[in-house]
């Protein structure tokens, strides 16, 4: 590859100089780090009030469990919430950008943001890198003009379903919904069949599992259920609790509990110049 | 896990598609399946290709979702600023040639094919096809996506100039059931937009009502109907 002699002004979007390095470097046998993906089923149906999102908690680096209980329902605004799906830094980083553009933009505008506008702003982003920001996500949320779900593919391309699933198990959910799904769901059903879908990913994906997590959108109301479900709870847990091993002589015991050293007084004077 | 069927998740989402654009006495009529594919996975079996621009212009997408969908947007969003410079309706070339721009100026970055159609009080009713390389061509009858390729002697054989608004529409309707019967990307159900002198109007046809053709099977509505059908007979030794 000849390279040329004038310096090309970088002109935004990824920047793929440091590839060759690590093309070399692998060469060598340093390989890259695997990253903590999110093997995941995600969920989301719309019902007669509103929105239900669900998700399993499980992140996997490889075949490594890595968090058995990490959260995939990612606040974007008071109305709108996003389950993200993929590699975890890119789905934490793309919301958290995008719930940021929100509340700059309802400080800007004075009103409630929009599905629509969250969808966008994914779109545009995700877009421009090409596919390279690997975040698959199902966007939710209640707003002036109804109920909105879409979903978001990492090349940047949307869809808007009354009901969808993503991730590794979204196979195994679509299934559960496929049968089930039907429109105008009360918020026990819709609970009922998201949990339902969630379990199905958790226990045939080998992606996904650990527990399951609902958000319940409606008009001016919303409800993050966190952990509702616990199907995989630990059940061999020894009594004894933790013994160190036989040769080790315990010497002396001292417990310190975790509590605050500060007393810190509510109220008081303000600050005077 | 199946890592293979992982990475076809990750696929990027592109429609195989069977889009057409026919134009009629006094207007066009636009079909398209509602199939999108990731890898060998439908990832919508229910999506509209047919993607207003204007009142009276819309285009019909196929290829990569993605690259699609923001083409569309950019020219919608352009055509507004023009519609509001020019003081009146954007006519269909106008429409077209905004896309040409962009697909033949980032040919190298996208891969989508296009199919514009719509009506203008200058011209009346006109397709233009906008496919792969950026070209731009005025056809009497447009077709496009994996599934077209089934449809070119149907076509031949089947299209005549000067036709009605039913008789267009019913082709364009048996055109697009042909090549679902075909193609393995095309699939769902058929949408039509036909658009004249008195405005637009959108009609959907389920999968279930459409023609059967050459050994295909009769469509189950539902999944319950095989559950609640008796049972093989038990086997006699």
């Amino acid at each position: 590859m000849s390279k040329s002699a004038i310096d090309v002004p970088s002109q935004g979007g990824f920047s793929f100089d440091l590839c060759r390095r690590n093309d070399m470097l692998a060469k060598k046998g340093v390989g890259l780090p695997s990253f903590l993906k999110t093997g995941t089923t995600i969920v989301g149906l719309i019902f007669q009030d509103g929105v239900i999102l669900g998700a399993d908690t499980r992140a996997t680096e490889g075949p490594i469990v890595a968090d058995k209980n990490c959260e995939k329902i990612h606040y974007m605004a008071p109305n709108i919430y996003c389950c993200g799906a993929g590699t975890a830094a890119d789905t934490e980083a793309v919301t958290d950008m995008v719930s940021s553009q929100l509340q700059l933009h309802r400080y800007h505008t004075g009103r409630e943001s929009r599905v629509v506008t969250a969808l966008t702003l994914l779109k545009k982003h995700l877009f421009s890198y090409q596919g390279h920001v690997s975040a698959a996500l199902v966007l939710g949320g209640v707003d002036i003009t109804g109920p909105h779900l879409h979903t978001i593919y990492p090349h940047g391309s949307t869809d808007t379903l009354p009901f969808a699933t993503m991730g590794s198990g979204s196979l195994a959910a679509m299934a559960m919904f496929e049968s089930n799904y039907k429109e105008g769901l009360t918020r026990d059903e819709g609970i009922k069949l998201v949990v339902d879908a969630i379990c199905s990913g958790i226990f045939n994906d080998l992606g996904s599992g650990s527990n399951v997590d609902v958000c319940v959108i409606t008009k001016g109301h919303k409800e993050y259920l966190r952990n509702h479900l616990l199907p995989n709870p630990r059940t061999f847990v020894n009594s004894k609790g933790y013994t160190f091993t036989k040769k080790t002589e315990v010497l002396s015991t001292k417990i310190i509990p975790l509590k605050e050293r500060v007393e810190v007084t509510e109220g008081g004077d303000a600050m005077e110049e | 896990m199946d890592l293979n069927n992982m990475g076809d998740l990750n696929a990027p989402h592109s429609m195989g598609t069977t889009i057409i654009g026919v134009t009629y006495n006094g207007g066009v009529v636009l079909g398209a399946d509602s199939r999108t594919s990731t890898g060998m996975y439908v990832a919508n079996r229910a999506s509209d290709k047919i993607t207003q621009l204007t009142d009276n212009v819309y285009v019909c997408r196929s290829g990569s979702a993605a690259d699609s969908q923001i083409v569309s947007d950019y020219v919608r969003y352009f055509l507004h600023q023009h519609t509001i410079q020019l003081e009146q309706p954007a006519t269909v070339k106008v429409a077209a040639n905004l896309v040409r721009l962009i697909a033949y100026g980032n040919k190298n970055m996208l891969q989508t094919g296009l199919i514009v159609g719509g009506w203008d009080k200058y011209e009346g009713g006109k397709i233009y096809g906008v496919p792969l390389g950026g070209t731009l061509i005025e056809q009497p009858f447009a077709i496009g996506g994996s599934g077209s390729s089934y449809l070119y002697g149907f076509f031949d054989q089947a299209w005549k100039e000067g036709m009605t608004k039913e008789e267009a529409e019913q082709l364009v309707v048996k055109a697009v059931s042909l090549a679902i019967a075909r193609d393995g990307a095309s699939g769902g159900v058929v949408r039509t937009v036909t658009i004249n002198s008195e405005g637009v109007s959108r009609k959907f046809y389920p999968g279930d009502t459409l023609p059967l053709w050459h050994e295909e099977l009769e469509a189950h509505t539902s999944l319950l109907d095989i559950l609640n059908a008796p049972g093989p007979e038990p086997m006699n030794i």
